[in-house]
């Protein structure tokens, strides 16, 4: 209980200093002139309410639904996305790689924590973790195992290590027995981790 | 560098740990830090790999004990404090005490929602030919640079295939040769490249993995 307590403690004062430091940080910048804070909250509402993985969920129902845009997708991605609306920041240059049953993709940022963020929105905190980015690359099985995920090992798996300016989407296999949802109701069963490549659906 | 943010392939760091139903932020802190961090590129003081080459450059130790919005607003303090845009002293007291710099841009509530919609892409217009074509093998350069680079560990001296070209992008090895504007722009062309598993892991590893980077001409020589 006593190791247990001290935890806590560490932990409550280490998020109060970041609290505090960060703090500071926003005052002094506000006080030079270098943000205007109304700017500040405008961005957080965006990745809060606007951006984020639904939006990567409509482009993939759509290429699910329409072959010419799943065509165009794997083509040039940042075309087809920004034809959904879906660009700019940290999603410049897109490329869409398809799950077949030969092969399975995932994505990772190995350097740091590069991320479709007009799709995806932020990234997960597991994401961003030195478990993820030091082991998907080097026993992907072993990670997706993580997640619960198992494959045939008959299927390749290639991981996509985001180490440019180039932002990677999973197109996730089509579930069985969706021929008649709409795009809609397609795009309610995609899930985030499955663009990713860490589920399947 | 050879830094500790070059991850790919290191062991020790355990289970990958997924938390159900994640809040997109933490603590209060942590999305004011994502957004002051977005906000601060617009002082045109640094780009990209100047603030990735920030990161990287923390004390080992730190990095790997910082949480990833921490070492973001680590980053961003030493950024500010190496072109003298903010004093620790200022930073310690949350106070204006010296006059500001002057910046390229803030970004104002007109002005944010085209910032983030517009991004900042790296493509340029190339003049010279690429030196490699899909389906060519290709090696990375065993290199190990003093600054900053995106050509990790794991794959330098193997060879890989050539995936793809994505036309030219600014070089960020180049990038960050000049720490304030105008910074060295080299354009270069960027190559998706795959490597077998086995290439990269040896005999006995996962001969169903691949991986694939994304590197820049000047990581790669052509393989006889």
């Amino acid at each position: 209980m006593a190791s247990h307590s001290h935890d806590h403690d560490h932990e409550h004062s280490t998020l109060s200093e970041m609290d505090v430091r960060v703090r500071a940080l926003e005052s002094l910048l506000t006080q030079k002139g270098y943000i205007d804070p109304a700017a500040i909250d405008r961005i957080i509402e965006t990745y809060e309410t606007e951006i984020g993985p639904h939006n990567g969920a409509q482009v993939v129902a759509k290429a699910w639904a329409e072959p010419e845009f799943k065509a165009w997708l794997l083509k040039d991605a940042t075309a087809a996305i920004a034809s959904l609306g879906f660009t700019g920041r940290q999603g410049e240059h897109m490329v869409a790689v398809e799950n077949t049953p030969d092969q399975h993709n995932m994505v990772v940022c190995t350097l740091c924590s590069c991320y479709p963020w007009p799709i995806l929105g932020l990234p997960p905190v597991w994401y961003k973790s030195a478990a993820y980015r030091s082991r998907t690359v080097l026993e992907p099985r072993k990670v997706l195992a993580d997640f619960g995920v198992s494959l045939p090992e008959s299927t390749r798996i290639r991981v996509w290590d985001s180490t440019a300016e180039v932002r990677y989407l999973v197109l996730p296999k089509r579930p069985p027995d969706t021929d008649h949802l709409s795009q809609t109701a397609l795009a309610a069963l995609v899930t985030r981790d499955a663009m990713i490549g860490t589920a399947l659906l | 560098m050879n830094g500790v943010h070059d991850m790919g392939g290191q062991q020790g760091f355990g289970r990958v740990l997924c938390e159900k139903a994640e809040p997109l932020f933490h603590a209060d802190w942590e999305s004011r830090a994502m957004a002051m961090t977005v906000a601060m590129g617009a002082s045109g003081q640094w780009n990209i790999d100047l603030s990735r080459s920030a990161r990287e450059s923390l004390p080992p130790a730190v990095y790997l004990s910082s949480s990833y919005y921490e070492i973001w607003v680590r980053a961003l303090e030493k950024l500010m404090l190496e072109r003298s845009m903010v004093t620790q002293a200022e930073l310690d007291a949350g106070q204006l005490i010296t006059p500001p710099i002057k910046v390229s841009k803030v970004l104002t509530l007109d002005t944010v929602d085209a910032a983030l919609k517009a991004g900042s892409p790296t493509e340029r217009a190339i003049d010279q030919p690429a030196l490699f074509k899909v389906g060519q093998k290709v090696r990375a350069l065993n290199v190990h640079p003093q600054g900053h680079t995106r050509l990790p560990r794991y794959v330098r001296g193997h060879v890989g295939t050539v995936v793809s070209l994505h036309g030219g992008h600014i070089f960020p090895d180049q990038h960050t040769l000049r720490a304030l504007p105008p910074f060295t722009v080299a354009v270069e062309w960027l190559y998706t490249v795959v490597f077998d598993g086995p290439t990269l892991w040896g005999d006995g590893s996962d001969p169903s993995v691949e991986v694939t980077v994304d590197a820049w001409e000047p990581y790669l020589e052509a393989v006889a």
